[in-house]
């Protein structure tokens, strides 16, 4: 499993050239170009993660992260999901940023590879920030009655916390 | 401006968890790191991170979301019904999701918006099974590579940054699926309420 994940990655990278060429396009300059928008983007993300990493290590160090996991591990534990992984859950529809900070606090405390920060990963890798998505979509739709929307959108957040922390038991145990 | 209160009340809370618990120099201590490691994030992850939206400008450049978006034609059918022959609306929505499955987050919100606004253009501004669908299905991402986590587990030191992959597709996949029938099952709900 892990020699095709590794594997992967390269290949993609690979067939995309040779797709691209075939087709004419100037690959390195594309390739250049995009990494520049990248930078752009991380520029944009960089003064809200400095805020916001700034406000989970203060959650962290106070104790307050470890209260509010005490809080709603009965919850959690029912469901599966490592309770250390409550804050993330809660951001993670609301602030895409905000989601980035706790889980990247989650990886660095617990270690990457540990099985909280494989969850806190996978968790951010396989949901959106939901709430922002609606409002971009149906906002611009003019919509303004949302209807059955963000409770579907909802469950499929949950499902995906629930799945994210048994697929990492799963894979890695 | 949720974020305001959420920031706020997460530092003042901080503070009296500090001051009750005993922890205060840990507590100053946590403002000064908090800043510095948003520094060292950023620039671990910027490789992948960057490296990534290079190879995705590389597929737009080379049209592979338009051949993808193909392959895609026939599940969309059973997703979104009332738009079924309206093939402006359908190139949009298979482009949407062709690009999210790549992870060109920029070049879908248009797609999708565009779709969005055709639906609800066409039903008087209401939000139709379909247009909930096409919410629902943005919603819940399924990205091939997510690139940016991969980009935060590399700057951390993971020892194969990409071995999450296997669990992401499975858990998009089933919170997809966990959308897509909550949608369904929620409209016929609804349709008795309304």
């Amino acid at each position: 499993m892990n020699t095709v994940s590794s594997l992967l990655v390269p290949v993609i990278i690979g067939f995309t050239a040779v797709y691209a060429l075939s087709r004419k396009v100037d690959v390195f300059s594309a390739l250049v170009r995009g990494a520049g928008e990248g930078l752009t983007v991380m520029m944009k993300i960089f003064p809200a993660l400095i805020g916001l990493l700034t406000a989970v290590y203060m959650f962290r160090a106070s104790g307050a992260m470890d209260l509010m996991a005490q809080v709603l591990s009965p919850l959690l534990g029912a469901l599966g999901i490592p309770p250390e992984t409550v804050g993330l859950m809660l951001v993670r529809p609301i602030s895409g940023s905000g989601a980035l900070a706790v889980g990247a606090e989650l990886m660095s405390s617990y270690g990457p590879d540990s099985t909280v920060g494989r969850t806190a990963a996978v968790m951010l890798g396989s949901t959106e920030t939901t709430f922002y998505t609606i409002a971009i979509y149906l906002g611009s739709a003019g919509v303004t009655k949302t209807r059955y929307t963000i409770p579907a959108a909802l469950t499929a957040d949950l499902t995906g916390f629930i799945v994210a922390a048994a697929s990492v038991r799963l894979f890695f145990h | 401006m949720a974020m305001a209160w959420i920031w706020t009340f997460m530092t003042v809370f901080s503070i009296f968890c500090a001051v009750l618990t005993g922890r205060i120099d840990a507590l100053g201590s946590a403002v000064l790191e908090g800043g510095a490691a948003a520094v060292t994030l950023c620039l671990s992850m910027a490789g992948i991170l960057c490296l990534w939206t290079g190879v995705i400008s590389v597929m737009r450049e080379a049209g592979m979301i338009r051949a993808l978006s193909r392959l895609f034609r026939p599940v969309l059918s059973f997703l979104f019904p009332g738009v079924r022959g309206n093939e402006e609306i359908l190139s949009a929505i298979s482009s949407n999701v062709s690009a999210n499955l790549l992870g060109l987050g920029n070049a879908a919100t248009p797609m999708g918006v565009k779709a969005a606004c055709l639906m609800s253009r066409a039903s008087g501004k209401r939000a139709t099974d379909d247009l909930c669908m096409l919410v629902v299905v943005n919603t819940a991402s399924i990205q091939l590579i997510p690139a940016t986590v991969a980009g935060v587990r590399a700057g951390l030191g993971a020892q194969a940054p990409f071995d999450i992959l296997p669990a992401v597709w499975f858990t998009s996949a089933m919170s997809v699926l966990a959308g897509v029938l909550a949608a369904k099952l929620l409209s016929a709900v609804w349709r008795r309420f309304e």
